[in-house]
This record gives C-alpha cells, structure tokens and sequence, in this order.
C-alpha cells in the first residue's frame, strides 16, 4: 500500500496514532459526527420552521413572496460553485498540485464572500423595508397568495421573518467560521504543508464547506419559495 | 486491497465526474426556481423539497466522497442523525396534528 | 499511619502520568486524557459542593412549614441554581468526564483518545461556562428553575436568565466534544483484538451515552439561542400573545433534557457493570443484552419527552403514544438490572465499599425506575404532576442511581488513578451512610408528593401536617452531606497517606488493570493484544495450571 514507506518520516503523525491512515480516518470520523451534530442544531430552528409553517401558511407565503427570490436562487449558484471549487482543491492536495490547490481555496473564499455580499444585500433590503423584527416592524397590507381580499397577520409573518434571520444568520455565521478555516488552509496551502499523504485538514475542512452548502440547499425552498406562484 | 482499486478508479476521472455533479446542481438550481412559480398545489413544497433532497444527497456522495468512502460507519452517522432529526419533527408533530382545538 | 513510611523507594522514581512533568502548565496545558479526568474531577467535585449548598439551604428552608429562612425570591434562586449547578455541571460531565476520560482509552488499550487536544478544549469550555455560571450566580442568580420555561423566562423574569443559559450552552459544548471523542476513539482507537463483542460494559454504555451526548445537546444548545432572542427581541416563537407557541419550548427542551437523564444513568449503569463481576467473582450474565440494552436506552430516551408535558395541554393522542412509549425504555433498563441480579447469583461475593456502593445503585436505581413507571402512566401522572413524588423519583435516578455509581467508581478506580489504596474500613462506613442518608432524604418526599406537596414551594404553612416528613428529609439531607464529606476528606488523605496499591488490587479483569497504578503517560509500556473475552473471571480465578490452556 506505500503506507509504511511514509510513516517512519511522517511528521503530522501524533504520538497516539499508529499509523496515519488511522488519524486520518479518525479526523474525518470526527468531522461527520461533529456535522450530525449539526443536523440537529439546525433541526429545531427547522421543528420550529414547521410547526409555524403548517399554522400560518398563507402568512408564511405573503412573507416569502417579499423576499427576492432570484437573490436566493443566485447565492444557492454561488455556493453550488464554491462547492465545486472546494472538491477540486481536495483533489489538488491529493495529486500534488500546489498551485491548484491555492488557486482553488482562494476562488473558494471569493465565493464565500459573494454569497456573505449578496445576503448582506438581502438584508439590507429587508431592514429598509421595515420587515426586520422588532419595533420598527410593519407588514401592513400584504395580500395573501392564492386568497383575494385576505390580508398577511403582521405578526406571524414577523414569526417568519423571525426565523428567516434565526436561520439565515446562523448559516451565515457558519460561513464565516468556514471562511476562518479556509484561510487557515490557505496559510498552511502556501507554507506547503499538503501532500498527497498528507492533506486531512484540506478534506474534512471541506467537508465543513459541503455541508453548510447542504444547509443552504434546503434553506433556499424553505424560506425562499414558499408560496410563489401568481 | 479493495480500497486500492477504488482510489485507483478516482483517479482516472474524479473531473469529469465532479463537474457533472456541479452541473446538475446548477440545473436543479434552475428547475426548483421555475416549478415555484407554476401552480401545482400543494406538489409546489413537496417538488421544492424533493428536489432539495436529492441536491444534498448528491454532494454528499460526489463531494463529500460518501460514495467511495469503504467506511460503512460514516454512512450510519448520516442515517442516525436523520432518523432522530425525523424524531424530533414527527413526534413534535405529532402533538400538533392531533390536537382536536387550534 | 506507620504504614506509610515503609513505602519502597522505587515505587515513586518509576516514571508515570503523575510525575512526569511537574508545575501548574503541565496541568493546564495537558493533552493526557488522565491528567484532564483529574481537571474535570477537581472541578466537578467543586460545583458539587456548591449545589450541595444550595440543596442544603432549601431542606433547611423546609424544615418548617413558614418560610422564614429566605425569602421567597431567594428560594426561587435556591432552587433554580441547585437543579443548574447539578444537572450541567456536575451529573452531565460526572462519570464520562472523569472516569471516562480515564478509562475510555485505557480499556480499549489506546494511548489516548482520538483527539487530545480537542478533550482539552472541552475541559476549558466547561471551566468557562462554569465561571459565567458563577459570576451569574453572584451576582443576582436566576429563578425560572433550571427548566427554563416559556413564558416566564422570556418575558416576565427580571433574574440573569441569558447569562445562565451563555453558561449552559458553552457547558453544552463541552458535553458534545467529550461525546465526539469517545465515539471516535472507540471506533478507531481499539487495541488489536479488542472486537466489538470483547469491549468492557463500561465502553459499550459510554457509547451509548455519546450518542446522546452528540444527538440531543444540539437541540438545547439552538432552544437556548431562541429563547435568548425571544427574550431580547420579543420575536414571538415562543410567545402566544405574538402567535407563537409556548409548548414548542417544552418539546425541544425535553427533546434534550429527558435523554440528558441517560446520560447520567448509563455511564453509572456501566461503572456498576464493571464493579458486579469483579466483587462476585463471575463473568457478567447475558453480556450481549446488557451491552444492547444501553443502546437501547439511548435510543428509546429519545421517544419519551412529552411525559414531562401530559398537563402541559398537548394533545391526548399524543399523549397516549408518549405515555405507552415511556413504558418501552423500562424493558432495557429492566434487562440490565435482571442481569446484574443473575450475575450475582452463586457468585462469590466481596462486600468492599465499590460493591456496596453498586448494591446501593442496584436498589435505589429500581425504586427510581419502578416510580418512573408510575409517572409515565397518564393518569397517575396528572395526580402527581409537579409534587415531591416527581421530585423523589428523579432524585433516587440521578442521586440514588448517577452519585452512587459515580462514587462506587471513584473508590473501584482509585487505586488505578492515584497509585494508592483508600481506607477500606471508612469507606465502607461511608458507603451505608450514603446509603441511609438518601433514604432518608428522599423516601419521605415520595410520601409526601403522593400526599400532595407540590415541589418549588417555599411555605407550606396552610398545610403542618406536612412538617414531620419535611424534617425526616432535613435530616437525611443532613447524613447524605457528611456521607459526602467523608469520601472527600479519605480519599485526599489517601493520596498522601495511603498504602502503595498494586496494579491489580482488586484481581480485576480488563485491560486498564493490566497496566501500573498508576499508569505511565502512555498508558501501556507496549502495545496490548488481546485474546481474550471480556470478565474472564473464572479464568483469572483457575488454578495456574488451568491458565496454561489457550483461550480465545
């Protein structure tokens, strides 16, 4: 297998391991039992999701249909994009292609940032539009979709802006942590601390990216396109 | 020396393979986006979320190397934090739609 | 006390965990899982102590039917930090913290677990929750109880209610990082030839508990951040007056916090299950359904949350199925107690102070489950709701079931963690002392629930009749805390005074025993392989010239 030839000059290898097959299985493990635990962090802001939903549809919908939905449909591109940019520099590290490997993690962040750009923008919109919750909160006079003559409750649509921040924000959050850890990789990228033996940081970093990508790829439906057809 | 062979096989064509992925990614992107915007009942939520799901299975298996990963136990890390996620919403739930007020 | 002067030169020049490196960084720095199990142990046992405090002042509050000692709010307070200090940072990080941080690596023959650095932080996020529960607590405390409830905690109290829940949910993230690295290390870490089927109870119960440890603390950490923001922003999530539905809160509260009892219990669960066999000299009775069971238990806590809720004005159906599902988690823990019963059977028993304290747990832990069933069962439960009885039976589960264990764990481990034997005769002493005290306490709060107390009252003058079963559990309370003391004031005594212990003292089977007392840093001088079953007791027990007869 060619395992044994590199362990003995290993340097990443702690003192607790073996061999380095066995710490890299062991960090990418933790890594998915670390995103299950993600799962259900996200999960009761999507319990919470639910049960308002199935109570206030149609002011979920009015709600919905305020919000640009082309902008969410372009930030889900962007992060499908950095996605693919992330699992080409895993295999930049793995076939030893420094420059890739930088270029990618760089392009990577570029999106990252994007998408941060584009909903800050979205954010923007909405605190202008006074759909922000809080005092200053009005969403007077919606009409709600598919009922002529209803009108959107202010305040559960302010449950649902509630949650589009409570949900978007921590996604967002998320994003910054995993643009911090994209410039780590970055550095260590550039110091030439990958190689093809050894580049778990650059796999279970992207694994992160994956799966808060995964997140956005179900907020995109949930929050965005709710009740949008005329 | 099954692993082996699956390395040797991602080697040959893992591009080709990734930016197909990447491409229907973009392409469900775009279907999900129009469907909304069709009148189809209540099919709207359940076409936005099927698509949805099947978006993040594929990059769980393509990015996220599920596929080929010879590890069966990263796969019931997956399982088991859906199955409670669905505990957690099926049982809240279950409160919710039996109410006979509200 | 002559004793300790005839302890052998080299017993302290062999290098161990101990020794190796001396001064406050190679404490606070340290990556060994044995030196952190030794962090945790110091911090655990001081929020013990504090929430033993305020436990002390609320029996001294009930001593008599007036409330005379504190004030009303302050009681409230008591209470409140009490059930916090208690359940976050002492019985949740208790045993996996401390003895699973030491044991987990050890009896898989691991040098460590999988990620040392990262066990490190979970100490250093406890240790930060935990000053930011402190400062909370002096500075003007909480009293929504530690359930939090919606609304009041959102809207009406005016106590530091976000500082407590900051302080829970970093203590939260100790618990999954603690969690994160067992499941892993048991995955990856194990010694060659240590299958599935050979692993210690002890790790199988460990797993489980990681579960939920991984599962459930997420939902309390995110219920938490809603609550904050409700409680800032007035959003409505939770707030009927703004659409919101304050049941919601109880779902996801208890969606964490009724699995968070496993995750007491089931690390107690295995600490007994290693301590059974070894005193009765037999290997354990039905190894595969005890090591499922605890799976089992991990799993089917998860079904059970809205026994908490049936007054709470969810819906009947649903409280049906919570109800008949509630009864389902009594089956595995029935199975683990059936089997530790015919474990000991025909068994050669040892009556040392880790076996009394595990007949204690064998006990209380049955009338604490036993109990459970009665408030799963809907009916009952609306009598019974929010009186001592529940009181009672949570307390002989986490206290009666989760301390015993914990203490029977200290006293069967101690010679491997500190290198010394403790004073047996003290500790048995101090085992039965325990053992009444807690029945002392708490026997007559379910006398009292069932009569109608209700819990979290402060005066019950409309009702004297209540007092001479009040002062009963005053003075229990009074005996558990110097039964508590006692372990405290020997075991430290011992770390200096005490014998020398061997590497086995106990003649124990498992892999943690076939190293030094205490261990070297890497735990073995060589990798152990092992061909053997787990609890090979009769084996270890045989003649020597049966032992020449290959095994496995």
């Amino acid at each position: 297998m060619g395992l044994h030839h590199e362990e003995e000059q290993h340097p990443e290898l702690l003192h607790h391991f073996a061999e380095p097959e066995q710490q890299r299985n062991a960090a990418s493990l933790g890594m998915w039992v670390f995103l299950g635990t993600e799962i259900m962090f996200f999960g009761g802001m999507f319990c919470a999701y639910l049960l308002y939903r199935h109570w206030y549809f149609g002011d979920f919908g009015a709600a919905s249909k305020s919000i640009d939905a082309t902008l969410g449909a372009a930030n889900t591109a962007v992060l499908i994009c950095s996605s693919l940019t992330v699992v080409l520099a895993v295999w930049a590290a793995q076939t030893a292609r420094r420059a890739l490997l930088l270029a990618m993690l760089c392009v990577t962040m570029l999106f990252g940032l994007a998408f941060l750009g584009i909903k800050g923008y979205e954010y923007y919109q909405k605190f202008e539009e006074h759909h922000v919750p809080g005092p200053s909160f009005s969403f007077e006079n919606v009409p709600v979709p598919g009922h002529p003559g209803e009108y959107a409750n202010p305040r559960h649509a302010q449950i649902y802006f509630s949650l589009y921040f409570l949900m978007t924000g921590i996604h967002a959050l998320h994003m910054i942590v995993g643009l911090g850890i994209f410039s780590w990789l970055l550095l260590m990228a550039w110091g030439g601390r990958f190689t093809p033996a050894y580049h778990t940081p650059v796999e279970i970093g992207g694994l992160y990216w994956h799966f808060v990508d995964i997140i956005w790829i179900f907020l995109f439906p949930l929050l965005y396109l709710i009740d949008r057809h005329p | 020396m099954a692993d082996h062979s699956v390395s040797a096989h991602s080697k040959s064509s893992p591009l080709k393979l990734y930016f197909g992925v990447w491409a229907t990614l973009l392409l469900l992107t775009y279907v999900t986006y129009r469907v909304a915007f069709l009148e189809l009942g209540p099919f709207n939520s359940v076409v936005a979320l099927v698509i949805a799901a099947i978006k993040a299975t594929l990059v769980a298996l393509f990015f996220m190397h599920v596929w080929r990963a010879g590890e069966k136990f990263i796969k019931a890390v997956i399982l088991t934090s859906l199955f409670f996620l669905l505990l957690l919403l099926g049982l809240t739930m279950a409160d919710y739609m039996t109410r006979p007020w509200s | 006390m002559s004793a300790t002067n005839v302890v052998p030169q080299q017993q302290f020049e062999r290098e161990t965990y101990l020794n190796k490196v001396y001064g406050m960084w190679s404490w606070l720095l340290t990556t060994d899982h044995k030196r952190i199990a030794l962090l945790y142990l110091i911090s655990i046992t001081f929020f013990f102590f504090i929430g033993g405090f305020f436990a002390l002042l609320i029996r001294l509050e009930l001593l008599t039917p007036a409330g005379d000692l504190v004030q009303a709010d302050t009681y409230n307070k008591l209470f409140t930090q009490h059930g916090m200090v208690m359940v976050f940072f002492f019985l949740i990080p208790s045993i996996p913290a401390v003895l699973g941080n030491f044991l987990v690596p050890m009896m898989i023959g691991a040098k460590d677990l999988a990620f040392p650095r990262i066990n490190l932080l979970s100490w250093y996020l406890y240790i930060i929750g935990g000053v930011i529960m402190l400062h909370c607590m002096m500075t003007g405390g909480v009293d929504t109880g530690w359930t939090f409830y919606v609304p009041f905690s959102t809207n009406y109290t005016n106590t530091k209610f976000v500082e407590a829940g900051i302080a829970i949910f970093i203590a939260g993230f100790s618990s999954i990082l603690t969690g994160l690295n067992f499941v892993v290390t048991i995955h990856r870490m194990r010694a060659p030839g240590m299958t599935w089927s050979r692993l210690p109870l002890f790790i199988w119960a460990h797993y489980a508990t990681s579960i939920i440890q991984l599962l459930g603390t997420p939902v309390i950490a995110i219920t938490i951040v809603l609550v904050a923001c409700e409680r800032a922003l007035h959003l409505g999530i939770f707030d009927p007056r703004l659409g919101g539905d304050p049941l919601l809160f109880q779902h996801l509260f208890w969606f964490y916090s009724h699995p968070a009892v496993y995750i007491m219990i089931l690390p107690s669960m295995g600490v007994v299950t290693e301590i059974i066999p070894c005193f009765s000299r037999k290997r354990i009775f039905g190894y595969s359904f005890v090591a499922f069971s605890s799976i089992a238990i991990a799993v089917f806590g998860f079904l059970v949350w809205a026994h908490h809720m049936f007054v709470a004005g969810m819906s009947v159906y649903a409280g049906l199925v919570f109800s008949f599902l509630s009864y389902a988690v009594a089956v595995p823990s029935a199975i683990k107690v059936f089997n530790w019963t015919a474990t000991l059977y025909k068994g050669s028993i040892h009556y040392d102070a880790p076996m009394l304290y595990a007949f204690g747990f064998l006990g209380l832990f049955t009338i604490g489950g036993l109990t459970g069933l009665f408030l799963a069962a809907l009916g009952i439960n609306v009598h019974v709701t929010d009186t001592y009885f529940v009181v009672a039976h949570f307390h002989y589960i986490m206290v009666g079931g989760a301390v015993m264990g914990y203490l029977g764990g200290i006293h069967f481990w101690w010679p491997k963690i500190s290198g010394k034997l403790y004073p047996e005769g003290w500790a048995r002493l101090a085992a039965l002392i325990v053992f009444l005290g807690f029945n002392l306490t708490f026997f007559p709060q379910f006398v009292l629930g069932y009569m109608g107390m209700p819990r979290r009252y402060w005066d019950y003058s409309h009702m004297p009749e209540f007092q001479v079963l009040n002062v009963l559990s005053t003075a229990g309370a009074t005996v558990l805390g110097v039964g508590y003391l006692l372990p405290m004031i020997y075991l430290l005594w011992s770390m200096r005074y005490g014998k020398p212990a061997s590497d086995n003292p106990w003649n124990a089977a498992g892999l943690e025993w076939k190293t030094s007392s205490p261990p070297p840093t890497d735990n073995f001088k060589e990798e152990p392989v092992v061909t053997w079953e787990a609890y090979n007791y009769e084996e270890l027990d045989a003649p020597p010239q049966a032992l020449e007869v290959p095994v496995g």
